[in-house]
């Protein structure tokens, strides 16, 4: 330690000059845009409030077997109907294949994009986790998941020093996207199974989102492709923001 | 018993009141068209339309819908839980309702911490909102809850002294339902429980932290109507411009 003073006055020019950053919003933490909106306003406030004051990593609670519930599937519970909401011809052929020619892409700032068959992502390191679903309607569910940790496979692909963002995409025509916090998160999975058996298609099979810090609607059904980014995609006409919901569903 | 010349209200208690007042209307609005979306309550960890509730209430067309297909179940045996898919559109503006509700719950924490802060650093509850020593007695309580229910209310004075059940009253909303609303209410967060999975544990859970925070909902209604009416009869013109321009004349 040859100068401790000037290094403690240094730190302390930094510390400042970060929780100035913060104040200001967006230098050292990206924020998601306004789109001119006080609500979209407020949901930042929460965002930045959770990010600031929440610890990164805090793991939700995890129940026993016996408090798994029954579960209702809504929003698209089934791609393949030609009839139902949101129908996809993909989707219906992969159905019938019993989705072994299913294929999730993964792209963007990776340093090897590629694409995982269900066999390969079952052949990484799996979780199994037993949470309460939240949906922004006001049920709750506790079902019991199986999947790979998001992180495995962002792992797998090798992420840039540049990603922020991961993007999903859906059969059923969303896109949506998590900040990197929650996509590194220990309990955000991939999950391919549900209460023991595989995902059923009302719950988004073959492979499904799990963000359990978020409300349902952030654990997107029938996943297709993810996509790494250094800016935050809203997801344009299928993502949230443009249809009137908040990005960030921490509440 | 004639009461004491009024020193009037005070700037900042002016000032939270009408935020307070603009949050809670719509939270209020808000809440409502939340709970339209889904009028079941229940107990517990886990509600949804596939288990059985305390109450459903018939506010939206979502009320007893019954748009499920057949359920399955999730596991071997006759008691499984099961799961169902909906078939039925549902009433749901929750895109505007929840963002706006959760907005107007800023302001009143914002406010409303403020508000508890200067109030303690002021003495504002101390010689305000808490009955006096010896004030308090169950005789002059119910003899004054007596003569409200007979509309009998003391002319208006344009701020404190406060009588015996108007303390009590205020004491109660400022004190254990306003907080309990906020408690209740980011209990319902994943994110925040997540930190905080104490919240869960004190309040029995998500639903009942939901339930609760309708119970203190209605109680905060209740207080409105009462108060609302109070001012009127005992003088609308004088209270208004006691609590917003700050004259008691």
């Amino acid at each position: 330690m040859k100068h401790p003073r000037l290094i403690a006055r240094r730190e302390l020019l930094a510390g400042v000059a970060s929780a100035g950053g913060l104040l200001l919003s967006g230098c050292s933490r990206p924020m998601p845009p306004t789109y001119g909106s006080l609500l979209r306003l407020g949901d930042n406030l929460t965002y930045a409030a959770h990010r600031l004051l929440l610890p990164d990593q805090a793991l939700v609670k995890e129940y026993s077997h016996d408090e798994i519930s029954s579960f209702p599937a809504e929003g698209a519970t089934d791609p393949g109907d030609p009839d139902g909401p949101r129908p996809n011809d993909t989707y219906r052929q992969l159905q019938r294949g019993g989705f072994a020619d299913w294929r999730l892409a993964v792209d963007g700032l990776v340093t090897r994009p590629g694409s995982f068959s269900l066999a390969q992502l079952k052949a990484l390191p799996a979780r199994t986790q037993i949470t309460r679903h939240v949906c922004e309607e006001g049920w709750s569910a506790i079902g019991e998941w199986t999947g790979v940790p998001l992180s495995r496979v962002l792992d797998a692909a090798g992420l840039q020093p540049a990603a922020r963002f991961v993007t999903f995409y859906s059969y059923d025509d969303f896109a949506d996207s998590i900040d990197l916090l929650d996509a590194l998160h220990p309990q955000t999975l991939l999950a391919y199974g549900m209460n023991g058996r595989d995902l059923p298609v009302p719950h988004g099979a073959p492979l499904r989102l799990r963000v359990e810090r978020q409300v349902g609607y952030k654990s997107m059904k029938f996943l297709t492709r993810i996509a790494v980014t250094e800016h935050l995609d809203d997801g344009g006409d299928k993502g949230n923001p443009k249809n009137g919901w908040a990005w960030y569903a921490g509440v | 018993m004639t009461p004491a010349p009024s020193t009037g209200h005070a700037r900042w208690v002016r000032v939270s009141h009408w935020i307070v007042t603009l949050s809670v209307a719509a939270l209020a609005f808000t809440g409502v068209e939340i709970l339209m979306v889904h009028p079941r309550l229940y107990w517990g960890e886990v509600g949804n339309d596939l288990t059985t509730p305390l109450i459903e209430l018939p506010i939206s067309r979502n009320y007893e819908h019954g748009g499920w297909s057949t359920p399955t179940p999730f596991f071997a045996g006759a008691s499984s839980q099961v799961t169902a898919s909906r078939t039925y559109d549902i009433f749901n503006q929750n895109s505007w309702g929840r963002s706006l509700h959760f907005l107007a719950g800023w302001f009143l924490v914002a406010s409303g911490a403020l508000y508890l802060l200067i109030g303690a650093v002021a003495g504002h509850f101390r010689r305000h909102l808490v009955p006096r020593p010896g004030q308090w007695s169950r005789a002059e309580f119910w003899r004054e809850v007596r003569n409200h229910l007979r509309l009998q209310i003391p002319a208006a004075t344009g701020g404190p002294d406060y009588g015996l059940l108007q303390r009590t009253a205020y004491a109660a909303m400022v004190f254990v339902t306003l907080p309990l609303m906020v408690l209740t209410g980011i209990t319902m967060s994943p994110a925040i429980t997540a930190a905080a999975p104490w919240l869960l544990a004190v309040l029995g859970g998500y639903q009942s932290a939901r339930t609760i925070h309708f119970v203190a909902f209605a109680a905060s209604m209740s207080f409105l109507v009462v108060h609302v009416l109070m001012v009127v009869k005992s003088g609308f013109r004088r209270q208004m411009r006691a609590m917003t321009i700050g004259k008691t004349t």
